[in-house]
């Protein structure tokens, strides 16, 4: 019920325009990775994504954030169903709540930066979607750029301003024998840059 | 529902009803030409020519629609069109992070406000709210940021953004507002005759231009902009402005010199709105109307031609 509810507003507010320029929405194991400049990048994603395929992609939320009582929780469980995950260093695998959910069949929307930057392009990537594409060979990964997001909601900011935001999808990141960790998290932050507005690149 | 459905189908003026069907036969005609076309020879310019003609469909429809339902759809749809409007302006207009509480205002207080005092019936504080206390408190609030990076063109930028997309355009549907004796009860009509003439004469311009056009106006801003299309197009408008008098409050020869006023105020708007789009490196405002563009793209004219004729109209009719 507050899934389409979200995603409307979502669409209304900022307006989420899908751009499938290199692959398409299909019914695939995948993982969305996505530069990370806002709170509202999550939902851009997700708005953008269609209603059949939103049923199986769950956003990866940090629980510092998105689990705190109230609406944020009821909108992060309910409506969009969030992957929760622990950012202070504690015991244990910070990434098992994510093979959990890999291997439910889910997708993932993940944000490697692993915190917001308020810049047009992304700062380095994070290890974790190396050692997920290590785990689930088979699981596509596909490189997203959010355009226009951190207009909307400028850190330090409640209340976002109508902006007509997009979401470029790129192709598969391919996969390379033995390829190292950095090279490969070299490899997937261009691959989102490479999506950015060519105004952007060139700054 | 239903007896709302028939008081709305009662109260209608019997010249709304001609009108209505006067659209559907042009439109008829329109996509029959258009399928005649494609059928010939499918490129991309009859491609665009058949979604043009999708979309007006769909937007004569929501009009319609809210015509019939009266003032406050009316009102609320133009809202909706100042919203997104204003959302393509600023999207495309560099702003900053210390534009943010001046942009909130813009959207979340501003038009509402606006149409809200069009509804309240309130005409000195429609005409007079955003141009005096709106640009004062804009900028004094974008100060209060502390960024003065190129603080006058951001200024600027908001300002003009502000008064095109909400207080220009909300002249069309505050053409409700106007007493005019004899002619009460219909001003909705009113306010279809601008949009046709302002519709109506940027195609013509556009088809007039695509036949007959050989001489730019103004080749940097605007490619498609000809004076065999402006001079033939813009004719022909004020020639089916003129053969409208029936609808409005207007004499035939009244009617011809302010469908001359519409046109010539959309072709300064179209012109003046290009010239922006120019500037900042885009062809179109937007993508959420099929084939046009975005919603400024259509609305470039109706929100220079508006006030104006709002105001001569308001000048010569009420007393």
């Amino acid at each position: 019920m507050i899934s389409p509810l979200l995603s409307l507003t979502t669409r209304f507010l900022i307006g989420a325009l899908p751009r499938w320029q290199a692959s398409q929405p299909e019914h695939r194991q995948r993982i969305y990775f996505a530069n990370h400049t806002s709170h509202l990048d999550t939902l851009a994603i997700w708005s953008s994504l269609p209603a059949e395929l939103r049923k199986t992609t769950r956003p990866v939320a940090a629980r510092d954030y998105w689990d705190k009582a109230g609406v944020r929780r009821h909108i992060a469980t309910q409506g969009l169903n969030v992957v929760f995950i622990s950012r202070d260093k504690q015991s244990g695998d910070p990434l098992s709540p994510l093979y959990e959910a890999l291997e439910n069949g889910d997708s993932l929307i993940i944000f490697p930066e692993g915190t917001r930057h308020f810049l047009p392009l992304p700062a380095p990537f994070k290890s974790g979607l190396y050692y997920l594409a290590q785990k689930f060979k088979t699981v596509e990964l596909i490189p997203v750029y959010l355009d226009n997001t951190r207009r909307c909601l400028p850190k330090g900011s409640l209340i976002p301003v109508p902006l007509a935001c997009t979401v470029t999808y790129g192709a598969p990141l391919e996969a390379i024998e033995h390829e190292e960790k950095t090279a490969f998290l070299q490899r997937a932050r261009e691959a989102v840059i490479a999506l950015a507005p060519h105004e952007i690149t060139t700054d | 529902m239903d007896s709302f459905i028939s008081t709305v189908i009662t109260q209608a003026p019997i010249k709304f009803w001609w009108i209505l069907a006067g659209l559907i036969l042009l439109l008829v005609l329109a996509s029959s030409i258009g399928q005649y076309l494609a059928r010939k020879n499918n490129n991309d310019v009859i491609r665009n020519l058949n979604d043009r003609i999708r979309a007006w469909w769909i937007m004569v429809a929501v009009l319609v629609a809210c015509f019939m339902i009266g003032k406050v759809a009316t009102l609320v749809l133009y809202a909706f069109l100042s919203f997104f409007a204003l959302r393509e302006f600023i999207t495309l207009t560099p702003t900053r992070k210390g534009d943010h509480w001046a942009l909130c205002i813009c959207f979340y207080i501003a038009i509402p406000l606006q149409y809200w005092l069009i509804g309240a019936d309130w005409y000195g504080l429609f005409v007079m709210c955003l141009p005096v206390y709106g640009f004062l408190l804009l900028p004094a609030v974008t100060a209060l940021s502390g960024d003065t990076d190129a603080f006058i063109s951001r200024v600027a930028k908001i300002q003009w953004g502000l008064m095109l997309t909400v207080y220009c355009l909300s002249y069309a549907p505050a053409l409700m507002l106007l007493p005019i004796p004899g002619y009460e009860g219909q001003n909705l009509l009113l306010l279809m005759y601008l949009l046709l003439v302002v519709q109506l004469s940027d195609i013509f311009q556009y088809i007039v231009g695509k036949l007959f056009g050989k001489t730019k106006i103004a080749p940097n801003v605007s490619p498609s902009k000809t004076i065999e299309g402006l001079i033939g197009g813009g004719f022909l408008a004020i020639v089916a402005g003129t053969a409208l008098w029936w609808i409005t409050p207007f004499t035939p020869l009244q009617a011809a010199f302010l469908s001359f006023i519409i046109v010539a105020c959309g072709f300064l708007g179209g012109l003046s709105l290009s010239a922006i789009k120019r500037s900042i490196g885009t062809k179109d405002w937007g993508y959420m109307i099929s084939g046009h563009g975005g919603v400024l793209d259509r609305l470039d004219s109706v929100v220079f031609a508006a006030p104006v004729f709002f105001h001569l109209t308001r000048f010569i009719f009420v007393p």
